[in-house]
């Protein structure tokens, strides 16, 4: 799933969260959620494929468990088939699943991704989400925010952290279910 | 991962792995096109022509369909009214319209190896969307995946091709989809209307219908092509419904559930009865739907070969 970040190049990872560090932002994330969004009865959260549904799996049993809020809507979106990278990349690009059982018709949509840094891929979500109708409103969640490097005029609404980072490093999330670990590194080629 | 191919000529040239792309691929335009909004942007700078010089229905209105769903330009050329009846060539026609910058061409043609000899004398993604008797690789791969959505998977399971396999192109890229995919494949017809050496294939020949149902688990049942028979090859219509016609009776006849296929277009009363093909074991309805998700996915695999020219 990852990209090639166990290649032989020497890189050096600095820890920018630990897993206590993502726990307390995780926390905050939801708190912002619930102060803005009461009983989620009008929103639905999306996890944009393939990084952000960890993300959104987690913040939504975190509301579930913790803070005791019921029916939350969580959907997929892949965002593959309105990248506008197409036949532009080394790579093809490779589609994931998208799981959307409800209609966001008038909904508050949250999106949700682990890192936002350009915002290619949120400007794509923000197409991919009108097959699904016409939200009233859509707002954006991501854990790590990548400061000055937008090509794109789109910021999160929720952050877990800003980061500063130059072109040439990396910002990789790793989540437990499916890394083996909770923690944010910055990696340096 | 990307197709092994530049384009699909037919299922002979393509690899397992190729068609196991096509199918996840597949799945996910499955999924898009039973949104409510029912297209994607992917391709919005590919432009395609359809060139259909053998009539078709079906086919084509899927692929145009498929084209249109990813969002592709597309043009569209049928030879009855064309510049062909005047003599032009193949290749002139094709390179005409190449120069007004298509991108990729899906091509149905009378003559076997149409696909194959464009290919090698213009620039573009060729599709074939059936070339003569030869092969129909779209609907050996939408029969392939109506299948494997049935039953889970097309390995190990038992088909068997009944009917027109002489004439048939359905019949030839089905045989060679089906056994890329780990299946046995049996085909059942008169004698008259099977190839001669098809066994070369490692396809067995039946020719008792009953015991071609009872050994199979899905029956593919072709249309009698009389337009491309030129001598007649059993006595009567009539006689042929008897003996390799599929009705209800049959059906309900046999210790198991099989699962009933039809490329269509079909002759009711003919091949297959109407309470058959409307029965509950027939898929062909779905066949149909498979049919564009599977075009989508292979004009979109093949698209994203084609490398992108900032000019």
């Amino acid at each position: 799933m990852l990209p090639e970040y166990n290649s032989e190049l020497p890189m050096s990872q600095k820890v920018l969260l630990n897993a206590t560090e993502i726990n307390i932002a995780l926390n905050r994330l939801a708190c912002q959620l619930i102060e803005k969004h009461d009983d989620f009865s009008k929103t639905v959260l999306i996890g944009i494929q393939p990084r952000g549904i960890f993300l959104a799996e987690r913040l939504k049993t975190l509301l579930e468990t913790e803070y005791k809020i019921k029916n939350i809507k969580l959907g997929y979106l892949d965002i593959t088939f309105f990248r506008d990278d197409f036949r532009r990349g080394e790579k093809p690009l490779e589609a994931n699943k998208t799981s959307i059982d409800f209609v966001v018709e008038d909904k508050n949509v949250v999106f949700i991704d682990d890192v936002l840094f350009t915002g290619r891929s949120i400007r794509s979500a923000l197409t991919a989400v009108q097959s699904f109708g016409r939200p009233l409103e859509i707002e954006l969640l991501t854990l790590i925010d990548r400061r000055f490097s937008r090509h794109l005029p789109i910021q999160p609404d929720y952050r877990g952290r800003q980061v500063d980072a130059i072109n040439g490093e990396k910002v990789k999330v790793c989540w437990k279910e499916n890394d083996g670990e909770d923690a944010v590194y910055l990696v340096k080629n | 991962m990307e197709l092994s191919v530049n384009h699909l000529l037919g299922i002979k040239y393509i690899t397992e792995a190729d068609i196991q792309l096509i199918f996840e691929t597949a799945d996910h335009f499955k999924e898009v096109i039973n949104r409510p909004i029912k297209k994607v942007p992917s391709l919005r700078d590919i432009t395609i022509a359809n060139l259909f010089f053998e009539n078709s229905t079906r086919t084509k209105l899927s692929f145009e369909l498929a084209e249109k769903r990813l969002s592709a330009d597309v043009i569209n050329f049928a030879s009855s009214s064309s510049s062909v009846t005047k003599g032009e060539t193949l290749i002139d026609t094709v390179n005409n319209i190449l120069s007004m910058k298509v991108d990729m061409v899906v091509m149905r043609h009378p003559n076997p190896g149409a696909g194959v000899f464009l290919s090698k004398h213009v620039d573009a993604s060729i599709i074939n969307a059936g070339d003569g008797a030869h092969e129909h690789p779209t609907q050996a791969l939408l029969d392939t995946y109506s299948i494997r959505e049935k039953l889970g998977d097309v390995a190990g399971k038992k088909v068997v091709i009944v009917g027109d396999i002489l004439h048939s192109r359905v019949a030839l890229s089905n045989i060679f989809a089906l056994q890329k995919l780990g299946a046995k494949v049996k085909v059942c017809g008169p004698k008259t209307l099977i190839p001669k050496y098809i066994e070369k294939l490692n396809v067995e020949v039946e020719t008792n219908l009953r015991k071609a149902l009872e050994w199979c688990d899905v029956a593919n049942m072709l249309r009698v092509q009389n337009e491309r028979m030129d001598i007649s090859y059993f006595p009567t219509t009539r006689e042929y419904t008897q003996q390799f016609g599929l009705n209800k009776t049959l059906l309900d006849s046999l210790n198991k559930e099989i699962v009933v296929m039809h490329p269509g277009p079909i002759n009711r009363g003919v091949e297959i009865t109407s309470d058959v093909a409307d029965s509950k074991q027939s898929i062909i309805l779905e066949q149909v739907q498979n049919g564009v998700a599977i075009r989508m996915a292979v004009i979109y695999l093949l698209a994203s070969k084609i490398k992108h020219h900032e000019d």
